[in-house]
């Protein structure tokens, strides 16, 4: 729990801390990168519940990540190559990358009820670390319009994972 | 002769339940992981043809199990209604989506 708890609000601290600090913004290209990265994460946290996922209900809360995450992942990419922004990576997804990678190792070692437990309960923080920062940080600091609308659509379809996953983990118990 | 009548009568009857006379398509719009309009009034025979403009796939599915309509990102499908009362349904994917169809004889 301290472990689960300090990493989501170390991702917190590190999404809204290092950019905002010197009351510099994140520009466009590293919003871009960091949304997609987000997405990545996802995707590859969702793959492997698939795979290794004992109930129905979260292998297939899995299934829908991967859909809906791939579906914005490919919008944001046709909306840089559109506005033809290099998306920039940064500081706070270079640290993203890193907790998810971690996390996904950590995860690899657990089986069965255990791991859908700590799969779910993870992605209940995780969207809520993604949902927050986009709403306090990425979406407020993007100035293109069709970037910070893919962000709100995101915002909207992501707090809805983050019910869904919180639906599940209460299933769980 | 009763028996010429009765078969006539459902002959007649079979004949608009089969093709009913106005039968209709009613679309409904997914866009924006909202379902639009969220009440719609049809009646039984038409067709509902649910447009999904979003890049995510969605479902209309009744809770009744009436229906399972599967919509792949900017697809569309339909079902045809058959019995009358008040179907609630939402996306599978996506269960903050949901509406409810009026199915009126």
């Amino acid at each position: 729990m301290f472990v689960r708890w300090s990493a989501a609000i170390a991702a917190v601290a590190l999404l809204s801390g290092p950019a905002l600090a010197q009351g510099t913004k994140p520009t466009d290209p590293q919003i871009a990168h960091i949304a997609y990265t987000a997405g990545v994460i996802d995707i590859n946290a969702a793959k492997q519940a698939v795979k290794k996922a004992r109930s129905k209900d979260v292998k297939a809360f899995a299934e829908d990540m991967v859909r809906d995450h791939e579906a914005v992942n490919k919008q944001a990419l046709a909306l840089v190559k559109k506005l033809k922004v290099t998306p920039e990576d940064n500081d706070t997804s270079r640290t993203l990358s890193k907790q998810a990678s971690d996390k996904l190792a950590e995860l690899d070692k657990l089986k069965g009820a255990a791991f859908d437990k700590a799969y779910v309960e993870n992605e209940v923080a995780y969207h809520k670390t993604v949902n927050n920062a986009l709403e306090t940080q990425l979406i407020p600091s993007s100035s293109n319009a069709e970037l910070k609308n893919l962000l709100q659509t995101g915002l909207k379809i992501f707090q809805g994972h983050q019910q869904h996953a919180e639906h599940v983990a209460a299933e769980l118990k | 002769m009763p028996g010429r009548l009765s078969s006539t009568v459902t002959a007649v009857v079979f004949a608009t339940m089969v093709v009913p006379a106005h039968a209709a398509t009613i679309q409904i719009t997914m866009e924006n992981l909202e379902i639009s309009p969220a009440e719609a009034s049809v009646k039984i025979g038409d067709t509902v043809e649910w447009i999904n403009k979003d890049v995510f796939a969605h479902t209309a599915t009744a809770k009744g199990g009436d229906f399972d309509v599967g919509l792949p990102a900017k697809k569309s499908g339909t079902t045809v209604v058959k019995k009358a009362g008040i179907v609630e349904y939402y996306c599978r994917f996506h269960p903050n989506m949901k509406a409810t169809l009026k199915v009126v004889p």
